[in-house]
């Protein structure tokens, strides 16, 4: 059984099919890729898995449990995590608070608490030196940088201990030498037990991170394979890549 | 003569810390520039302070022997200078051909607008496809090319690119580092922000590397390139290896 099953999945946003009977799945365990070129409705798909917005029609499985149905702190409940664009009212808030409003028992109100719970900043902390910003742990969210948020985004996607992490564009907006030891600490969460699910431009990344690869359209699924067996597909090179 | 020049600048947000610090860079005309560094190493302020966003606490900043320093955005512009940020601030709800025009917000005669507007649409035809759709429905590539071409409307003679490569697909990426050597091309200064380090040196003419604010090292662009310890510290030291077998 799959990890995570989207069986064939549609939503238009108007007159336009954004995603069109679309159909993939996550096995247990795989750095997973989702590629295609802007508009394919990679975003879109990663927003119906999450909850933020609900098919049309189709299923979504998530360890054999229909998810599709379900508001996105529920999915999560489950055990699929993802980084959001963090919301205006928390750009005010401090770094280890952005993270310490995703643990489970404190959440958003958890926050107006005497203080916050020992082991959960301890955690916050841990999770912050993980992805190498721990010294702007006290740092309003406002203030830090484009890449840095992101790598803020990211360590608040390990704060509910996911099984399984999508992750949108990790790499853009990083720097290359920083992208590295990001990259390695996805393979050591994945060696950990922990599967993702990657929207990424990066070939460098997709290519040598991921397995399998996973192509979608024009809201379609294209095709699906290991990375070297895409970078070679007729039809991916011609929609997606272009020449090299 | 240097076409703009910062001298010793140092500039921070609000009470917050100094961002750059202590800043010292030399842009030549028709040369294009690519900034690399580290998240947070100050690469956008610097942007903001060159375009009157954001003013330096210390130091000094000069175009054509001008003094920018507290001038405001609108002046900045007047003078030949043009921005494109990195989440390409275009107004969603506006058509492709109304965005271009309030790129030359500043333009009082309604001819040289029109003027303007219809050159930058001989060289981005797809803009001109595309006119009457709103820019909230054009593709991610489209949208960049949108910017930029709102950015040329004023005909500026430094153009300033923040992140351009961000969020596009491999493919349309490569069209937009194309763009950026055609304006070099065009006779215009380039300077470029990016992560996507490589393709962002191999681009331009010369490369900086801003790190803690302040400009670290620079050279010609191959030159940055090909140094193993700016490979190693701000390129990926794995990456030659991924790109190999990738091709």
């Amino acid at each position: 059984m799959p990890l995570l099953e989207v069986r064939n999945l549609v939503k238009h946003f108007g007159g336009i099919k954004a995603v069109d009977d679309c159909s993939f799945s996550v096995e247990k365990g795989t750095i997973t890729a989702l590629i295609g070129p802007n508009g394919a409705g990679k975003t879109t798909a990663f927003n119906m898995i999450s909850g933020l917005i609900k098919p049309d029609s189709g299923t979504i499985t998530f360890n054999g449990k229909r998810i599709d149905n379900l508001q996105p702190h529920q999915i999560t409940r489950l055990g699929v995590s993802r980084t959001f664009q963090i919301s205006r009212d928390l750009m005010d808030m401090t770094v280890l608070e952005n993270l310490v409003v995703q643990f489970p028992t404190t959440g958003f109100w958890g926050l107006f608490q005497a203080s916050i719970l020992h082991h959960e900043e301890e955690r916050a902390i841990e999770l912050l030196d993980f992805v190498g910003i721990a010294y702007l742990a006290r740092e309003k969210a406002k203030n830090l940088s484009y890449g840095q948020k992101k790598l803020m985004e990211f360590a608040a996607t390990l704060m509910t201990e996911p099984e399984l992490i999508l992750l949108d564009e990790p790499a853009g907006g990083i720097n290359p030498a920083l992208m590295d030891s990001i990259l390695e600490r996805i393979e050591l969460l994945n060696q950990q037990g922990i599967s993702f699910l990657i929207v990424e431009h990066n070939m460098d990344v997709v290519m040598n991170l991921c397995n399998p690869v996973i192509v979608m359209a024009y809201g379609k699924f294209l095709t699906q394979g290991p990375p070297e067996q895409v970078q070679n597909d007729r039809h991916v090179l011609e929609a997606y890549l272009g020449e090299a | 003569m240097a076409l703009l020049e910062l001298e010793n600048v140092t500039a921070g947000y609000g009470h917050g810390p100094d961002i750059l610090q202590d800043l010292s860079l030399t842009i030549e005309a028709g040369r294009s520039y690519c900034i690399i560094g580290p998240n947070g190493a100050g690469k956008s302020t610097l942007m903001r302070v060159i375009c009157g966003l954001l003013h330096p606490r210390q130091g000094k900043v000069t175009y054509k022997g001008e003094v920018l320093n507290d001038m405001r955005t609108d002046e900045v512009l007047r003078r030949g200078i043009s921005f494109v940020p990195q989440d390409r601030s275009l107004f969603p709800d506006m058509t492709v051909m109304e965005n271009l025009r309030m790129g030359g917000f500043i333009l009082s005669s309604r001819k040289d607008l029109h003027n303007r507007v219809e050159q930058v649409l001989q060289t981005f035809t797809i803009l001109r496809e595309r006119s009457s759709q709103r820019a909230k429905t054009l593709s991610g590539g489209e949208q960049q090319m949108l910017a930029i071409g709102r950015a040329l409307v004023l005909n500026p003679e430094v153009i300033m690119l923040d992140e351009p490569s961000l969020g596009l697909a491999p493919k349309i990426a490569r069209q937009i580092f194309e763009i950026v050597r055609q304006l070099k091309d065009l006779g215009m200064t380039v300077i470029l922000v990016e992560q996507n380090a490589r393709m962002g040196l191999e681009s331009s003419d010369w490369g900086c590397v801003l790190d803690l604010g302040t400009n670290s090292f620079e050279g010609p662009a191959d030159t940055v390139l090909n140094d193993p310890r700016i490979q190693e510290l701000y390129l990926g030291k794995r990456r030659e290896s991924r790109r190999e077998s990738w091709k």
